[in-house]
């Protein structure tokens, strides 16, 4: 039989706190290990123990940003995620299973599926037997025998899983490895030679790759943060945002201050002035939490302090989807609170731009003096990725127009300072509270130069002018490839125009859009605001068929871009059920639009 | 009367080289308030103490929330940060947690405070971050025209009130102390070397610090005003004044020793009855002092570099710019 190598998708499922994480974090660096490329799709419920949870992962011999429909082998230790997901296996596929709990006949599973039924208990009592373990003791590696099960018929070198295991279980947990290679080897020669022969899928290890980094995109916004001198983080608990905070908690060594607040307001608030003192301050939320944060940013825009707020979107309205995914945020974060004031929204759309984003966020406050919001989302923060290692060796922090000294002979008088200054570009210089001769005032009131409540008319146009007028700097300096990008064959007929996670299931389909004949290329939206009107402009003005592709009900990024540029799109690809976007997804939808027209595509994939 | 815990040193880089007076500490702000307002009083006191402690003003803070009495960091010459209603606790912890060699005081009044900011109140004591926070008291909301602020009384009703105010007046005294305030006082806003010397204990007190400062509004209290606290009340049939200092009087509110659980139970249940005095007279002084570790302490006891640094003075760039912090361990974990 011809088999297809080092190109599937295999998932794990099971209520949760069964160990369905682990499971799939052990799958997922065995290959990694084996020299394969992952991405990890991990759905959950709002729910602590018992609801179904489940991950997808991709494997490839390329790297991959985004996952697939079909599933080509599914395993399953107990009878939910059987019923659950039976459907998704293609033909040819496999599902793995305990015969003492699921019955394949009461399945809506493909007959062209191969049956690879797995007695658990029966290599329990075999490990229990030969080790001396007490069977009780051993029952929480029914997932390791899922996942070496999966190896094993996929033919995958058992020694993968062996370094993969010495990488997770570290120090005190080091006695762990042994025990559960006794499982894993088991369950491989549970794994019989005829059902192997059968199954149409291979993984086989690529030597000399370069060791790359696997994880979420919640850890490579901690990193950024971490890694651009952010000293000082906020939070307060929401799904899926905490993960990064309590990861950051876990370095003390930094002498990063984290802060658990009281409630978001508290946690915007206590960054602000945080911010006001010095130090790189931030914070990070979901929807919810945003939407509290709202006065305080407000607050910041206006005082001209320099802030990095995170808000990981999920699905709303309200408590909404707390755990899934949505982009439903976009108008929000271009208009939240009252009033006006000038404001950076950057949409970074994979793992890397997690990091450098997050990174050069901080560059952006400092330069700008401005509230900066990172507008990321679920489908990133909480799927795992592997990729190749950050260069940290081109970053740069710039702290912005911190007062010189000819900036106190100017601006200093009688120990007070001209924090907010008239100047042309809009920055003022600042000073910290501590140094001699800088004493300002800051109020949420329009105010002077010192800082002092002015409500004049005069004064209220200059100072409104001044703040706002920072936007257009922004859009004079900031690189253009850091306001949107290409991707793919900039003489297209066809333009895909998206903004953050779609990115990976774009990229990913392209190539094979082109392999059927269908050439597109990719315009990713990096800068939300201000609007990088020109490159977006010139850039779509030479496309035939423009697509929007975006993971919300009204197509929020199309009515932007009609708004800033005229522009009309005439096609859009929308997903509202809370679930990321599918390469197959992504294929067959321009596809469609191609041969059809299509105005508009609804995408409904995922359980 | 001093003991160790009123004379922790204030670090000598907030010392001023040479003595200051009030005056050093004002502003040329046109001061907008009503005639006769308590604020006045409050806010020259503040100046006094920040003199008398000598105090530079470049390493002074002073926040505030939203309203009439918010406005004083204009009137002060200090970094004066004036937030939003409600928040000035939040904003003013944010900046000693940052930076904690600041001195860090906080101002608002009572519906900022006890009202729409008491959330954060509450929370402030279970941090116990170390901070003055002083609450211009005077039971209504004047910027908006004299509404019942949340420490008015279930039937009073002010001239600015067209019906008796139908909400129980909240206890802010005790309301700190069932939080973990570890300094907790009441002053008047014309008591000047009362209020004074309060402040003064506060900011050099050693954790979350709460001064609640009774004031008149003459333009919409017209209930309690400057003549009602200026009244000299009949007690068991003898004159007495209408504000008394219960320090003077033998209370003690200081717990000696932070480790003893009886006697801190003891002053807890002394300052819980005071709070609640009933009567004709206004016990001021302080009614609960403790000294524990502060926020920053324990954040500091996880996170030793603390001690060496502060959070704005860690080091994370070299000159030219580019990021010093070494990323190798958590990247090394997550390294297939």
């Amino acid at each position: 039989m011809k088999k297809q190598v080092n190109d599937l998708s295999w998932m794990i499922g099971g209520p949760q706190g069964t160990g369905v994480d682990s499971s799939a974090t052990l799958f997922a660096r065995a290959c990694v290990v084996g020299g394969l490329w992952i991405f990890g799709k991990r759905e959950y419920h709002s729910n602590i123990m018992g609801e179904h949870s489940y991950f997808q992962i991709r494997v490839s011999g390329e790297p991959v940003r985004s996952h697939l429909d079909p599933v080509h082998l599914l395993a399953t230790f107990e009878d939910s995620t059987a019923r659950i997901h039976a459907h998704e296996v293609v033909p040819g596929g496999a599902l793995i299973y305990d015969p003492t709990v699921t019955h394949p006949e009461n399945l809506n599973l493909s007959k062209e599926a191969l049956l690879v039924p797995l007695d658990y208990a029966e290599i329990l009592r075999q490990v229990a037997a030969e080790t001396g373990e007490s069977f009780s003791k051993l029952v929480i590696m029914k997932n390791t025998i899922s996942v070496a099960a999966s190896m094993a018929l996929l033919e995958f070198d058992e020694s993968n899983i062996e370094k993969a295991l010495s990488g997770i279980f570290t120090g005190r947990k080091a006695k762990l490895v042994p025990t559960n290679m006794t499982v894993a080897r088991k369950a491989y020669s549970f794994i019989k030679k005829e059902f192997i022969d059968k199954f149409p899928y291979q993984l086989e290890s690529i030597a000399h790759v370069p060791k790359r980094l696997v994880m979420t995109g919640n850890t490579a916004v901690a990193l950024g943060k971490l890694k651009a001198g952010c000293r000082f983080q906020t939070y307060y608990p929401i799904t899926p945002a905490s993960d990064e905070s309590v990861y950051l908690e876990g370095f003390p060594e930094y002498g990063m201050m984290v802060m658990q607040c009281e409630d978001e307001i508290a946690s915007v608030e206590q960054a602000i002035s945080a911010s006001i003192m010095g130090v790189r301050a931030s914070t990070s939320t979901s929807g919810p939490g945003f939407s509290l944060m709202a006065e305080g940013i407000g607050w910041a825009g206006m005082n001209e302090v320099p802030v990095v707020i995170v808000n990981y979107q999920r699905g709303g309205p309200a408590t909404g989807l707390p755990t899934r995914h949505e982009q439903g945020d976009l108008f929000f974060a271009l208009h939240f609170a009252h009033g006006e004031f000038p404001r950076l929204v950057i949409a970074p759309g994979d793992h890397e731009e997690y990091f450098y984003d997050a990174f050069e966020s901080f560059n952006y406050a400092d330069r700008y003096q401005t509230p900066v919001v990172v507008l990321a989302d679920k489908g990133i923060a909480n799927n795992t990725q592997s990729i190749l290692p950050f260069d940290e060796s081109k970053l740069k922090i710039d702290r912005g127009k911190i007062a010189s000294k000819e900036d106190m002979n100017r601006y200093a008088v009688d120990g007070m300072y001209k924090r907010f200054a008239f100047s042309d570009s809009g920055i003022s210089s600042r000073t910290i509270p501590g140094m001699r001769g800088g004493i300002f005032w800051m109020s949420g009131d329009e105010h002077d130069e010192l800082g002092h409540i002015d409500e004049s008319s005069a004064n209220r146009v200059k100072m409104h002018d001044k703040r706002m007028r920072k936007l257009e700097l922004v859009r004079r300096e900031i690189p253009e490839k850091e306001q949107v990008r290409l991707f793919g064959d900039p003489k297209a007929d066809v333009t895909i125009v998206s903004w953050g996670s779609p990115k990976g299931p774009i990229l990913d389909a392209l190539p094979k859009l082109k392999k059927e004949g269908i050439n597109v290329n990719f315009l990713q939206v990096h800068l939300l605001w201000p609007f990088p009107v020109e490159p977006v402009t010139r850039i779509l003005k030479k496309a035939k068929t423009i697509i929007d592709i975006e993971m919300n009900y009204s197509g929020q990024f199309a009515s932007l871009l009609r708004r800033e540029t005229g522009i009309e799109v005439h096609h859009k690809v929308l997903k509202w059920n809370g679930r990321p976007m599918s390469e197959t997804e992504v294929f067959n939808a321009v596809r469609e639009i191609a041969a059809k027209h299509s105005e508009k595509v609804v995408l409904t994939a995922g359980m | 009367m001093e003991t160790e815990m009123e004379t922790t040193p204030i670090n000598p880089k907030n010392l001023s080289d040479a003595p200051l007076a009030a005056k050093d500490f004002k502003t040329d702000v046109n001061i907008d308030w009503c005639p006769g307002c308590g604020d006045f009083g409050i806010t020259t006191s503040v100046q006094q103490a920040l003199a008398e402690l000598r105090l530079a003003p470049w390493r002074v803070a002073i926040f505030s929330g939203v309203g009439c009495s918010s406005k004083a960091p204009h009137f002060i010459k200090t970094y004066g940060i004036h937030t939003l209603h409600g928040r000035v606790v939040p904003f003013a912890l944010g900046a000693k947690m940052a930076n904690p060699e600041i001195e860090v005081v906080a101002v608002g009044g009572d519906g900022d405070g006890y009202g729409i900011g008491a959330g954060h109140f509450m929370h402030a004591g279970r941090r116990n971050i170390d901070l003055a926070y002083i609450v211009f008291n005077n039971e209504v909301y004047g910027l908006t025209k004299g509404q019942a602020s949340p420490t008015l009384g279930r039937g009073q009703k002010p001239k600015s009130l067209p019906l008796p105010n139908v909400n129980e007046g909240v206890n802010p005294l005790a309301l700190a102390l069932s939080a973990g305030y570890t300094f907790i006082a009441r002053s008047y806003a014309f008591a000047g070397a009362h209020l004074k010397e309060t402040i003064k204990r506060a900011i050099l007190h050693r954790g979350m610090a709460l001064v609640d400062v009774l004031q008149p509004c003459p333009t919409y209290n017209d209930l309690h005003n400057k003549e009602w606290f200026a009244q000299m009340v009949e007690i068991h049939g003898q004159p007495k004044p209408r504000c008394f200092d219960i320090e003077k009087e033998g209370y003690d509110g200081r717990v000696k020793d932070p480790a003893n659980e009886e006697e801190i139970a003891e002053k807890k249940k002394q300052a819980f009855e005071m709070a609640h005095y009933r009567g004709e007279q206004v016990p001021l002084g302080v009614f609960y002092q403790i000294e524990l570790p502060t926020y920053y302490d324990r954040i500091a006891e996880n996170a030793p570099i603390l001690n060496q640094y502060t959070p704005t003075t860690l080091p994370t760039e070299d000159e030219s710019g580019r990021p010093t912090t070494d990323l190798s361990k958590p990247l090394g974990n997550l390294l297939v």
